[in-house]
């Protein structure tokens, strides 16, 4: 058969083998991941959405830092039981600004896409020092230590850079004001007035029950009271309807 | 020799990570590079002791390099094992905090930092040190050559285990991209990438420097490995560090392009690290256990091109009913279903292999180690499609099904064409005439397989369980289960399944003990004569 004896050319030369291989492995990734930059429904943007507080990207960072995302995911599914049990099926643009997604592959803990609101800080606050406290068959780990982590504000500007560098549309405005925000946030007393204008639709308190301190109890608690505040679905559901 | 330059650079490397350490912008950071600081000051004082100091009129005589390049693949074996061990371990742990959340110690023991540890460990540490130390051997046997360019095998070996160090500590310190497979922050991809460009030079090089027309199928499914693993480690670790001085960094692409890109990268590091690589392993060791030529040559043709253009589309299947768009799902069901087909060719062509030497299965535990392998390879390739079908994904998604899934093709395929191809490697590499004990290897074998079994199994009560009490009604139409309740009902399979995972790491701890005696030249004299008895009559 000529087929095989034609392939007896790859097997003596190495270059060719080479880039036939090569070019076999690019053409799958190409075809799939290159539109998901183009085409509308992935790239369109959501009434609502903004970038992440100061305070709540020092949050995300102590959710990925821990590895929450091994356990729990941020992704409904369109499911009857998944929308009853967690809220409206998520959004390709809610994540948009997720550098990188967490969407996580395993519930052995329930999703959190919309577990913003859901509970008080009280609750979320007991419930990582002591998961048992609250949930007395959980099986999660405590994050008791994270009361006594302080939080840095100096250096948090250059995270809001480095996200503005990929994408996000960090203003130099929110830059430039980052370490105040992220300290303002947390502080029930201090001058709010700039960080509402900068951010819409954020919740200003003292997350971690202990005024003296700014832990990343906090920030991981602001970071988890917003998620899946952000985007008014009852409106989205209405114009989803139109179509 | 006195390798001035080599220890020049070791000695400015660790300067300079002591000085990274203490201008660090966050204390992760500074740890980090204080481990790397430590871990670079003492491979400095090891190279400064091995200056000799002799009078230059003395000869010097220098290494035999005519032959293959064997003191290598010594070395990867010993490290396979090592890490082989301690990722088992890890696994047994994890499973254990998973039933008995108390022995979670926060924060540097906590499931969370414990599961990219154990991941890493088994797949990179473990796996990753096999196809090191297999496809050297492999390509200087079947290209008749010594390997290319020196000592930068050396380099290779360990500055692939210094980048398993510096993942396995910053795992431990939280310090994470929070990627599945591909956690480690931009530095040690940086280094990997390094690393990895010079395996492609040793490997690639020992081949044009071949003395056989003919490239062998094992090399062409190591060159496939070794290059797609490259492009997937450039794409899916593209990001922006915040600082030079700080661990963290933000990734390039954000939300379902970000999504995708991971588990194209995810998924191929199944297809390519633990598939085409180990494909190239059992290429080789399979007809050299059975002494038969590969069952079919025009096989392994269709099959190698068919696996490694199919597996590159089956990304999209981790990321069924999420927010990315269905045209990509179901191109990415499509082709892994397809995908089926070429996997099985290499089951096939492998068990085939034992056309004619079917007999030995009954004397040889090592060659039965192949066909479990082999017979595992097939099962979760059989697995894997099915649960690729969107109808069945929305069922196993987000559950135990999938853990269960990836520890009979991790723990069944990848463990067991390992310990076969060390079993075969150990006497030859250390010039002894047969392993210590093949009962041993025969105790390894049903402690391992008996392990997998109850692994698999459980995972896949415990997945369907679940699966199935989320989505329970009742006549009112109201949800039965609270989640906590999906979560206890499962506590049972949770323990069965750590038992399982102590087996297989017991079997394990066998075979490290035979390995050792093997090496120390001891042979157990009861095994000779039991085993010629056997040998039927030709």
């Amino acid at each position: 058969m000529s087929f095989y004896k034609q392939h007896k050319k790859l097997e003596r030369n190495l270059t060719l083998l080479f880039v036939f291989s090569l070019i076999a492995v690019l053409i799958g990734g190409i075809v799939e991941i290159a539109p998901l930059f183009y085409v509308k429904n992935t790239i369109e943007k959501v009434e609502g959405m903004r970038p992440y507080t100061p305070l709540e990207l020092a949050g995300r960072d102590v959710y990925i830092r821990e590895g929450c995302y091994v356990c729990h995911s941020q992704m409904i599914r369109p499911f009857r039981d998944e929308v009853e049990r967690y809220g409206h099926y998520s959004l390709a643009a809610e994540s948009m600004y997720d550098h990188p997604f967490q969407w996580g592959s395993k519930r052995t803990g329930p999703d959190l896409a919309r577990v913003g609101g859901r509970y008080s800080d009280d609750w979320h606050v007991q419930h990582l020092k002591n998961p048992k406290s609250v949930v007395p068959e959980s099986i999660m780990p405590k994050y008791a230590f994270l009361a006594e982590a302080g939080l840095k504000p100096e250096t948090i500007d250059g995270h809001l850079k480095a996200n503005a560098m990929v994408g996000v549309p960090y203003t130099e405005d929110m830059i430039a004001n980052a370490a105040d925000d992220l300290r303002a946030q947390a502080d029930p007393d201090a001058d709010t007035d700039g960080l509402e204008e900068r951010y819409q639709n954020i919740s200003i308190r003292d997350f971690d029950g202990n005024p003296d301190a700014l832990t990343e109890m906090d920030a991981l608690v602001a970071y988890l009271q917003m998620l899946g505040t952000l985007v008014d679905l009852e409106a989205y559901k209405q114009k989803e309807n139109l179509r | 020799m006195n390798n001035i330059a080599t220890v020049c650079i070791l000695g400015l490397a660790t300067f300079v990570a002591m000085m990274l350490s203490a201008l660090s912008q966050d204390s992760l950071f500074s740890a980090h590079m204080g481990i790397l600081c430590f871990i670079l000051l003492c491979t400095t004082i090891v190279f400064l002791r091995r200056f000799e100091f002799a009078p230059s009129g003395a000869a010097v005589s220098p290494p035999d390099t005519s032959g293959y390049m064997d003191e290598i693949v010594r070395y990867g074996v010993i490290a396979t094992l090592f890490w082989g061990i301690a990722g088992f371990l890890v696994g047994v742990v994890i499973a254990a905090q998973l039933a008995w959340p108390i022995l979670n110690l926060e924060p540097y023991l906590n499931f969370g930092r414990l599961r990219p540890l154990h991941t890493s460990a088994v797949i990179f540490a473990f796996g990753g040190n096999a196809l090191l130390c297999t496809s050297f051997y492999v390509v200087q046997r079947t290209c008749n050559a010594r390997l290319f360019g020196g000592d930068l095998a050396w380099f290779v070996f360990w500055g692939y285990q210094l980048f398993i160090v510096l993942a396995a500590t910053g795992y431990l310190l939280g310090i994470t991209q929070s990627k599945e497979y591909a956690e480690p922050e931009w530095y040690v991809d940086i280094w990997l990438t390094i690393v990895w460009v010079a395996y492609l030079i040793v490997f690639m090089g020992t081949i044009i420097r071949r003395r056989e027309p003919h490239i062998y199928v094992a090399n062409w499914f190591f060159l496939a490995f070794i290059v797609t693993v490259a492009m997937l480690h450039l794409v899916n670790n593209a990001a922006v560090p915040v600082s030079f001085l700080g661990v963290k960094s933000y990734s390039a692409f954000s939300g379902v392009q970000d999504a995708l890109t991971q588990w194209w990268y995810g998924h191929n590091a199944v297809g390519f690290f633990l598939t085409a690589g180990f494909l190239g392993m059992m290429y080789y060791f399979v007809p050299k256990q059975a002494e038969r030529p590969i069952f079919s040559y025009r096989l392994s043709i269709i099959h190698f091109w068919a696996l490694i253009f199919l597996y590159i589309w089956a990304g999209p299947h981790h990321l069924h009913y999420t927010a990315l768009p269905d045209w990509a799902q179901t191109l990415g069901m499509v082709f892994s279903i397809m995908l089926w087909m070429p996997s099985w060719g290499g089951m096939i062509n492998g068990l085939m292999t034992l056309q004619g030497a079917w007999d030995k299965l009954r004397t040889d535990p090592v060659l039965r180690m192949f066909v479990i392998s082999l017979a595992f390879y097939g099962m979760s390739t059989f697995e894997g499609p099915m649960m690729s079908i969107k109808s069945v994904n929305s069922l196993s998604h987000y559950t135990d099904w999938t853990i269960g899934h990836v520890h009979s093709g991790a723990l069944g395929w990848n463990g067991m064409i390992v310990f076969g191809s060390l079993y075969y490697l150990v006497p030859k590499l250390w010039g002894r005439k047969s392993l210590y004990s093949l009962k041993l290897v025969n105790w390894h074998l049903w402690l391992a397989t008996l392990g997998i079994v109850i692994y698999a199994a459980v995972m896949w009560v415990a997945g369907i369980t679940q699966g199935l009490m989320w989505r329970e009604y009742d006549d009112q139409g109201f949800l039965v289960n609270s989640f906590i309740e999906t979560v206890t009902a499962i506590h049972p399979e949770y323990v069965m399944r750590t038992f399982g995972g102590l087996l297989y790491l017991l079997g394990a701890l066998i075979m490290v003990y035979n390995v050792w005696r093997t090496i120390r030249g001891d042979v157990e004299e009861a095994d000779k004569p039991k085993l010629d008895a056997a040998i039927p009559a030709e």
